[in-house]
């Protein structure tokens, strides 16, 4: 297969990155509203789909695992014939290596998959495109999450977020869970991208592929699902408890929702609150 | 001999009665010939040499004039010649009619001709050239010759090849070309040239001190001048940019060449660029002085004291001061450099941040349900078998045909479009305005409708307190959740409504917008 650069790329060559929530204990509770075969199924469907729409798009597949994340698949490899075929392999060896990482028996709830690690992930390939040449395809991230928001990943994922809008690569969200996702949310909102939580699981592939299979270039021209309400609430660095109303250090802007005599991120010390004026602590 | 002189003594000698000349002979014109007038008296023969013809012509016109009156007066025989005496003839006219002759060689011949052959008389001559007269007049007086429009270059000094000495040969044209050119040569010439004769030379040298020295003072000066007569509401900026064909390759090669060159010649170019927009403008300008009268001293005086008039004359000039006036006012009201009455931006306001929190309702139910309900169904690795098992699933049967029933994929399209439109709807910016502009009739009973609702919902709120303090306390936060959006929406409605109604009384009662 030529190389990338050395193509003309026209607006609406798209470059993929799909990020599959493989959390076990999501899919095997109530709270999946598809068995996971139906939900690949039409997954893989889609990915055929978004290959078919231009020769020169690109589909690249990352497993979000309870314990690791990693590269299922990559159709600049080329294998058009056996694609699913790789792609279904990959991630049989990847659930089983992510359960031998699985130590702790007992987990809380459904537990929360590592968003952060796949996002990074996702990002890092993109960052390596990026410097591949002047002649790419546009890169989108694509988040098919189900599992809760782990609270200690908070930080990680808003790191995430905060490269990806600098890199202006945008973040679509398709929450098949029960509940919102709030970092999903913000993310899509801070990167300009779709979040949407779809109503009927059943049709999955319809919604995949009227929202989010459009390009970047088309999606100026078309009206998309907006969300009517996000919520900004951040989690403090303590207990990773959301809040709206906690104290910030005035040094490094970490967010705590009890007064502390010091901060635990940049160490600086903070002096005794005042009731009108605030030396190093402010009350937000 | 010049022109001016011979008149002079024309002039002089019109007094004396009796030459005593009888006659004059001339010899005939050509090239290499001396000019001479044989003047014969009673006592004898004069000759004269002349320098050039013309000298020659106009003393024997003044002769024969001359034996004509001595003619007149002594002897009666001549009676053809007109009673000249009565004729006043001017020194003005008399300068004209020998000009004429000098220019015309075929009117000099039949002069000479008529007039002295004593056909005609002077005035009878004259008359029916009247009109050349006038016209030649007319003629002097419109055109002059212009200032040459070459500039003074070619100045090349002549210097001996012994001594160090360099001489610069100028006429005083050169002179008066130089001195309206440079006016810091003038200056310098007017300041450190007392003496007026044979300091010629001391010119050319200190024109290079005078350029060093005072260049950049005058021209300041003038520039300054010249910037308070330009008119602001010419717009020379897009005047040049429309102007594409004077530039080098038609403004659309790129220029980035020799930028190093051309940044060293820059002090060069701007002199050079200044000397010849000087040159222009004194070239148009003309000539306002004759060149013929006095030297260099009094032509440089000459030239100074009519710049210092015309600057007396602007600055003593009271409409100056109100053309400036009107230009300023001109260029007050020039909409690009009015300042923006209005800030086209918003002031800053720090919107409530409970506005961002609509959700929050939503997401705080979740998150007191959510942990209690969401369990495995099975242990970690029964849930890794089951995943592994639904891959190998798809892995033997495959995808199912097809993908997504229509039906499903039909309602999927109508609840995706609904509420694509439903949210553009709610999120517009003023959902409210759009009906309300649809029915103006009913514009009142909004009102009516508006201050009813106000009413309403001002009652909400000890309802809402009521609510609150009747629950147990263990559930109130919960219940305070719950109520409190709605308690923000309140709060936002009347915000809302009292700044629609600020706007509407400044505006001054436009249309009644207060639909909250």
């Amino acid at each position: 297969m030529t190389p990338v650069s050395s193509k003309q790329y026209a607006d609406d060559v798209s470059l993929l990155m799909v990020l599959i929530d493989t959390n076990p204990l999501f899919w095997s509770s109530t709270a999946a509203p598809l068995p996971f075969s139906k939900f690949l199924s039409q997954v893989l469907s889609f990915l055929n789909s978004i290959l078919l729409l231009n020769q020169l798009n690109q589909v690249m597949v990352i497993a979000t695992g309870l314990n690791s994340c990693d590269y299922i698949y990559d159709s600049s490899l080329g294998l058009t014939t056996q694609r699913v075929e790789t792609l279904l392999q990959k991630l049989e060896e990847f659930v089983i290596k992510d359960e031998e990482l699985n130590k702790d028996d007992s987990v809380d709830g459904i537990g929360s998959s590592l968003l952060s690690g796949s996002l990074s992930m996702a990002l890092c390939y993109i960052q390596r495109v990026f410097r591949s040449g002047s002649l790419h395809p546009q890169p989108r991230i694509l988040c098919m999450h189900g599992s809760q928001d782990g609270p200690g990943q908070y930080v990680a994922i808003m790191n995430s977020i905060f490269s990806a809008q600098r890199s202006m690569v945008p973040i679509d969200s398709c929450v098949i869970g029960s509940q919102h996702s709030a970092f999903l949310q913000q993310a899509s909102y801070i990167t300009g991208g779709v979040y949407l939580k779809p109503q009927q699981p059943d049709g999955l592939f319809q919604y995949l592929t009227t929202v989010f299979a459009t390009d970047l270039h088309s999606r100026s021209f078309l009206q998309l699902p907006k969300p009517v309400g996000v919520d900004f609430r951040a989690s403090c660095f303590c207990h990773k408890n959301t809040i709206d109303m906690g104290y910030i250090c005035s040094v490094c802007l970490s967010i705590f929702c009890k007064h502390h005599k010091k901060c635990s991120t940049c160490g600086s010390a903070f002096g005794q609150p005042q009731t009108n004026v605030s030396t190093s602590n402010q009350k937000t | 001999m010049t022109d001016a002189q011979v008149v002079k003594r024309a002039k002089y000698k019109s007094s004396v009665k009796d030459p005593g000349l009888r006659g004059h002979k001339s010899s005939k014109e050509g090239a290499n010939r001396p000019a001479l007038l044989n003047l014969t008296q009673d006592q004898g023969n004069y000759i004269f040499e002349f320098e050039n013809f013309s000298d020659r012509e106009i003393c024997r016109d003044f002769v024969a004039k001359a034996i004509a009156f001595s003619g007149e007066v002594g002897g009666p025989t001549s009676d053809k010649a007109v009673p000249q005496k009565d004729e006043q003839l001017s020194s003005a006219e008399m300068e004209r009619r020998i000009k004429l002759l000098q220019e015309d060689i075929e009117l000099q011949k039949l002069h000479k001709q008529f007039v002295i052959g004593d056909v005609l008389s002077e005035t009878e001559f004259w008359a029916t050239r009247k009109k050349l007269l006038d016209v030649n007049a007319s003629r002097k007086a419109k055109q002059r010759v212009g200032l040459k429009s070459e500039m003074i270059f070619n100045v090349k000094p002549s210097s001996d090849g012994q001594s160090n000495r360099v001489t610069f040969n100028l006429t005083p044209e050169m002179i008066h070309q130089i001195f309206a050119e440079k006016p810091a040569v003038r200056q310098a010439y007017i300041n450190f040239v007392p003496n007026k004769a044979a300091y010629v030379s001391q010119a050319a040298e200190d024109e290079e001190l005078a350029v060093f020295l005072r260049q950049d003072a005058i021209l300041a000066n003038e520039t300054r001048q010249k910037i308070r007569k330009v008119d602001p509401t010419l717009d020379m900026e897009a005047d040049e940019g429309d102007d594409y064909t004077h530039i080098p390759g038609h403004g659309l090669a790129n220029e980035d060449i020799k930028d190093e060159l051309e940044a060293q010649y820059e002090p060069f170019k701007r002199s050079f660029l200044q000397d010849i927009n000087r040159h222009a403008a004194v070239v148009l300008e003309g000539r306002t002085i004759d060149v013929e009268t006095g030297d260099t001293r009094s032509v440089a005086e000459a030239l100074a004291s009519t710049k210092r008039v015309e600057l007396a004359k602007e600055a003593s000039d009271g409409n100056v001061l109100q053309d400036r006036i009107d230009r300023i006012v001109r260029m007050a009201e020039i909409e690009d450099l009015q300042a923006p009455r209005d800030p086209p931006v918003a002031p800053l306001c720090i919107k409530d941040p409970r506005d961002y929190f609509d959700s929050q309702q939503v997401n705080a139910l979740n998150q007191l349900s959510g942990t209690r309900q969401m369990k495995s169904r099975l242990s970690t690795s029964e849930a890794y078998g089951s995943l592994r098992a639904h891959i190998s699933e798809i892995r033997t049967t495959g995808f199912s045909d097809p993908i997504v029933r229509p039906e499903v994929a039909f309602q999927v399209f109508n609840s995706l479009t609904q509420n694509i439109s439903s949210s553009k709807y709610q999120l517009g910016k003023n959902p409210h305005e759009s009906i309300l502009d649809t029915l103006p009739s009913v514009t009142k009973e909004e009102l009516l409708l508006v201050s009813r609702l106000r009413d309403a919902m001002s009652k909400i709120y000890p309802k809402l307190q009521e609510i609150k303090e009747s629950v147990q306390s263990d559930t109130r936060h919960q219940v305070s959740l719950l109520v409190q959006p709605m308690l923000q929406a309140l709060d936002a409605a009347f915000a809302h409504y009292e700044l629609d109604q600020q706007k509407r009384y400044a505006k001054g009662g436009e249309k009644p917008n207060g639909y909250a």
